[in-house]
């Protein structure tokens, strides 16, 4: 322990340890019926951190080309030890990290945290959910499977329809004109360096503005905390908001684990590109409200062709989201109110589509 | 009204208002076409059903078969000087149409590897045998190939392209009442409609698989006779043949002059072959010919037997990998080697044809072995998913281990606090 000690003072010595951590050390969480929303963001860093894990210990064995990547994982699942278990945990992580990025999202939405003057924090926000979404179709496509490569293809060819640039993105992400060993080797390297780069310096970025604003109390508490100053509660960051973070990651690594014994995931059948198309080819849950969508949409509404007008339609819409905090100063609570609408709108939206999707033939 | 009954009525209001206004518009003249195009069948040619013609497209016009000149625009395109024939007899027609098909010089301009013994082979046929004796009624080559709107073979409309074969044949052989005075049964077409030879064609559309033709010939058609049902048979099955040939069926066979694969198969309904055509049972084919306990009787016992354990282990292999993969175990390794078992199945119902015991049981052994090594890989698949599981269960106790040591420390803290 005198040791330990030592070290802490040398390093106290030169780089001011406890002026370092001391913003740290008074930051404090406010306690309320609500607070539990609060654990949202961290559990969503917790699985992104397991996906760094997993993902690295998957880089040992996994080799990213036509020939080799469905042969490399089914080695991994198979032959390795433990090698089921992380590419499971890898997968499901990735799911739940998408699902719990989204719940993060929308808990923020109706809490409004994302009021003046935390704009920022909600743009990164929404920048890391749009990155992650990224992180999950370029991953989607590394085990070379059969759903994989039809779904990648459908995929792409969406971008392809975007006015003006739509074709040279879709031969960028391809690597040429159809999907092939060199579209791999792209979303490989998309997933596990470009991605990863930006992802890690957003969420500093993020995690930055979260200590710099604090966290936000929902107005509805906020104006019961001013009618009586008595009732406002705050926790400190440390020990007990973030013991209590800690218990929600070991619950988060229990049902991980038991998700990735239970239900491993599957790896299908090695892709052919000269086969047809398997029936039901559909995208992961996430992109499904999307799909499902272009899929429905008459092909001519008026004049213009049905599958741009959602994809513009989309674009638009992911872009109001990410500005949607500016919006709320709109009238006299107007732009409130329709925040609020738009959001109880989009996630019911999301939820018919994707069951739609699911269950129609 | 029945002015316009009147067919040469007709035919002289178009040779004096029609054809001028025809030249007038620029169209190649064809008398012939402008007449029959208006005539009622079977005398009816349209220009629309010449069109499809693959002579007409080559070319050819209707003088090519029956003289004339279609370029006079009034009854001198029938002259006999223009050497006119008119309608040709069902007896002329095979030498009509083998002038030029037997011509390879003249066919290969049109196309190199078209055959040139049409005519040849069909003289060799019953069609041809009985024609040659005035037998007026027997196939002649418009009666499969059609008249005046002739598809090429590959064409999907032509009445010999392989999906219609059957059809073609059967609209003579399967009518009672014209084949009457020919001692052939009418039956072949609904027997063969039930045949595992027309599933593969016309359900599962293997273009390969057997029609009337592939058994019979074509222009040269007629009954494979009993000491070539074998090599028919041999041109698809190979390897059964091979095998037949090795056993001491082929010899008995050919001295009780038994036709070979039909004896125990049929001919037009074959159906699709079960091991319980082997041994003593109802469906059983050996006892047409042997007699319960018999050496004989013994072998293909132990064959069937021999089968049934083969199919028995490669089904519980099937199930055992079935469960592990619905427990979510990875066991596409033991499926691709249980194709393997399935093929020892398919060999060993081959070497059958050999009827010789110590033949099919070394295919059953084969497969046994990888049925037995697929069968142990599923039982490892679920050992593996238990200790998972186990390994699954332990770690949960430890994270709710920690979970509430982690809440009692929270509430030991503040509660102090």
């Amino acid at each position: 322990m005198r040791a330990l000690a030592r070290v802490r003072d040398w390093l106290d010595e030169r780089l001011d340890w406890a002026a370092l951590i001391a913003p740290l050390r008074h930051k404090t969480v406010p306690i309320h019926r609500l607070s539990y929303w609060y654990f949202l963001g961290g559990i969503t860093l917790f699985l992104f951190l397991i996906q760094v894990g997993t993902g690295i210990l998957l880089l040992l064995y996994y080799r990213a080309s036509a020939n080799e990547a469905f042969e490399s994982v089914q080695y991994i699942m198979t032959r390795v030890q433990f090698g089921w278990l992380i590419r499971s945990i890898h997968s499901w992580s990735a799911n739940l990290m998408i699902f719990t990025a989204f719940a993060h999202m929308f808990s923020v939405l109706f809490l409004r945290a994302y009021r003046k003057p935390r704009e920022l924090t909600w743009i990164s926000g929404m920048l890391l959910l749009f990155l992650t979404l990224g992180f999950g179709f370029s991953g989607y496509l590394l085990p070379w499977n059969t759903l994989a490569f039809f779904a990648t293809k459908v995929g792409t060819e969406i971008t392809g329809q975007v006015p003006v640039i739509g074709k040279w993105l879709m031969v960028f992400l391809r690597g040429g004109e159809e999907v092939t060993g060199a579209t791999l080797t792209r979303f490989f390297g998309f997933h596990v360096a470009v991605l990863p780069g930006i992802v890690t310096l957003l969420i500093a970025v993020h995690l930055a503005l979260v200590q710099r604003f604090g966290i936000s109390v929902p107005p509805g508490v906020e104006a019961e905390w001013k009618a009586s100053p008595g009732a406002a509660r705050q926790m400190k960051f440390f020990p007990g908001f973030f013991l209590r973070e800690l218990m929600a990651w070991y619950i988060a690594l229990g049902v991980l684990g038991a998700l990735a014994a239970i239900l491993p995931w599957e790896l299908g059948t090695k892709a052919d590109p000269f086969a047809p198309a398997p029936a039901g080819i559909r995208p992961e849950w996430y992109f499904m409200f999307m799909f499902q969508t272009l899929k429905k949409i008459p092909a001519r509404i008026w004049f213009v062709d049905g599958e741009l007008l959602g994809i513009l339609a989309f674009g638009a819409a992911g872009l109001v989201w990410l500005l949607l905090p500016f919006f709320d100063n709109l009238g006299r609570g107007r732009g409130r109110r329709m925040i609020l609408g738009a959001g109880i709108f989009a996630l019911a939206y999301m939820a018919v589509m994707t069951v739609y999707g699911y269950v129609a033939k | 009204m029945d002015m316009w009954r009147n067919k040469r009525l007709r035919v002289l209001l178009w040779l004096i208002l029609g054809m001028p206004l025809a030249g007038a518009w620029g169209q190649a003249p064809n008398s012939c076409l402008d007449c029959h195009s208006v005539l009622d069948a079977p005398l009816q040619v349209t220009p629309e059903q010449f069109s499809r013609d693959v002579h007409s497209q080559k070319g050819l016009d209707c003088a090519s078969c029956h003289g004339g000149d279609p370029k006079k625009t009034d009854m001198e395109a029938m002259a006999k000087g223009a050497g006119f024939r008119g309608k040709i007899q069902r007896s002329q027609i095979p030498g009509l149409c083998g002038h030029c098909h037997s011509d390879g010089a003249y066919m290969r301009q049109f196309n190199p590897s078209l055959r040139t013994d049409q005519l040849s082979q069909y003289v060799t046929s019953v069609h041809g045998k009985l024609l040659a004796k005035g037998d007026v009624k027997v196939a002649v080559c418009t009666d499969c190939h059609g008249v005046h709107d002739l598809r090429a073979p590959r064409n999907a409309q032509s009445k010999v392209y392989p999906l219609n074969i059957a059809q073609t044949c059967a609209r003579c052989h399967a009518n009672a009442a014209y084949m009457k005075g020919h001692a052939i049964p009418t039956d072949q077409f609904a027997k063969y409609s039930a045949s595992v030879h027309h599933e593969a064609l016309a359900v599962r559309g293997d273009l390969s698989a057997p029609t009337c033709t592939t058994c019979h010939g074509n222009h040269g058609a007629a009954p494979p006779g009993v000491g070539s049902v074998q090599n028919v048979c041999s041109t698809c099955h190979v390897f059964q043949d091979q095998m037949f040939e090795k056993s001491t069926h082929k010899a008995a066979f050919q001295a009780a002059s038994l036709p070979g694969c039909i004896v125990c198969h049929s001919n037009h309904d074959i159906s699709h072959p079960t091991d319980a055509k082997l041994g003593t049972g109802p469906q059983s084919v050996c006892s047409q010919c042997h007699t319960p306990g018999d050496d004989c009787d013994q072998a293909t016992k132990e064959m069937l037997s021999g089968l049934t354990r083969l199919n028995g282990a490669i089904q519980e292999a099937d199930r055992i990998l079935g469960v592990a993969e619905s427990s979510g175990m990875e066991v596409s390794e033991a499926r691709l080697e249980e194709d393997q078992a399935h093929d020892s199945l398919t060999k060993a119902r081959v070497t059958i044809h050999s009827f010789r015991k110590d033949l099919v049981e070394q295919d059953i052994e084969a497969g046994l072995k990888i049925a037995a090594k697929n069968v142990q890989a599923g039982k490892d698949a679920l050992k593996e998913r238990d200790y998972r599981r186990m390994g699954l269960g332990f770690s949960l106790v430890a994270i709710a281990a920690v979970v509430l040591g982690l809440w009692l420390y929270i509430r030991k803290t503040e509660q102090t606090a």
